[in-house]
């Protein structure tokens, strides 16, 4: 069966670029962010409570300029999927499905998200 | 009008056709078809984990960085006795479990969605499973060291 020059049905990239995507996929990648954020978890409490990891060396390191945009990055990572996450448990008792509700609700856990780090990251 | 029988691995049911296209029709009842949940053979018990282990993260995640940003000093001293503190103690041992619990779930959706090939999949969800248990057992035995152990 000759199965080329077949018409195409309008796929992902026809469409112009939802919000409600970009939140999605940063949903996941931010997921990921935390969860190798857990691994730096592990080493500063194994630092705190083992000799043999020494706390001064990572200590050093988080004080650092590549620790410190790791230790801001955790930190947006945590309030956007925290904020998002929010939004996904209200989805799940049936609410705000409707498309304006997802694009706005979109937008509040962007501004969440920022306002929530901006605050932590220098107010505190 | 039933045409084929089809018996896979994992289901047995009918071909049917009829208006509008080909339709499967179940041979299993109504129970066998809740209690085997599919091909996964588990429930909605991943979803809801999930769902449950947010919530508590919301609490523990929110605790942890008010706690952090209230401490004067990060000197290895004065973490130590922060960890020794009963109520820290106890937050964090939960948050190990929680943030591992949590954390598993997530990456193994990750997994199944861009993994390819069973045999790789399989390899990586159990490799998954092994490195959280590994990073939530050191977190919780590096607590307990601390808050069970002589003051440094």
């Amino acid at each position: 069966m000759n199965t080329e020059g077949r018409p195409l049905s309008p796929h992902l990239t026809i469409y112009r670029w939802p919000i409600t995507m970009t939140l999605s996929i940063l949903h996941r990648m931010t997921g990921v962010a935390l969860s190798i954020g857990l691994i730096a978890f592990v080493i500063w409490l194994a630092a705190i409570a083992f000799d043999a990891v020494p706390y001064d060396s990572v200590k050093a390191f988080m004080d650092s300029l590549p620790g410190q945009v790791m230790l801001f990055g955790w930190c947006l990572s945590f309030f956007f999927h925290l904020s998002n996450g929010v939004r996904h448990l209200i989805w799940d008792t049936g609410r705000l499905f409707e498309k304006s509700q997802a694009n706005a609700s979109s937008w509040f856990v962007i501004i969440a998200t920022v306002v929530f780090t901006a605050a932590y990251w220098f107010m505190v | 009008m039933v045409r084929d029988y089809c018996h896979g691995r994992f289901h047995r049911g009918l071909l049917v056709y009829g208006l509008g296209g080909v339709f499967e029709m179940s041979l299993n009842s109504p129970l066998s078809r809740v209690l085997g949940s599919g091909s996964a053979k588990e429930g909605t018990d991943h979803w809801w984990m999930q769902r449950v282990t947010a919530v508590g993260l919301l609490i523990l995640g929110l605790w942890f960085l008010i706690s952090i940003a209230a401490l004067d000093s990060f000197a290895h001293d004065d973490m130590h006795a922060w960890v020794r503190e009963p109520i820290n103690a106890l937050m964090l041992l939960l948050s190990g479990v929680t943030i591992a619990w949590h954390s598993v779930l997530g990456v193994q959706v990750v997994i199944e969605d861009y993994v390819r090939g069973p045999a790789l999949k399989v390899v990586s969800i159990i490799l998954n499973k092994f490195v959280h248990l590994f990073l939530g057992t050191a977190a919780v035995f590096a607590v307990l060291k601390v808050a069970l152990g002589a003051p440094l």
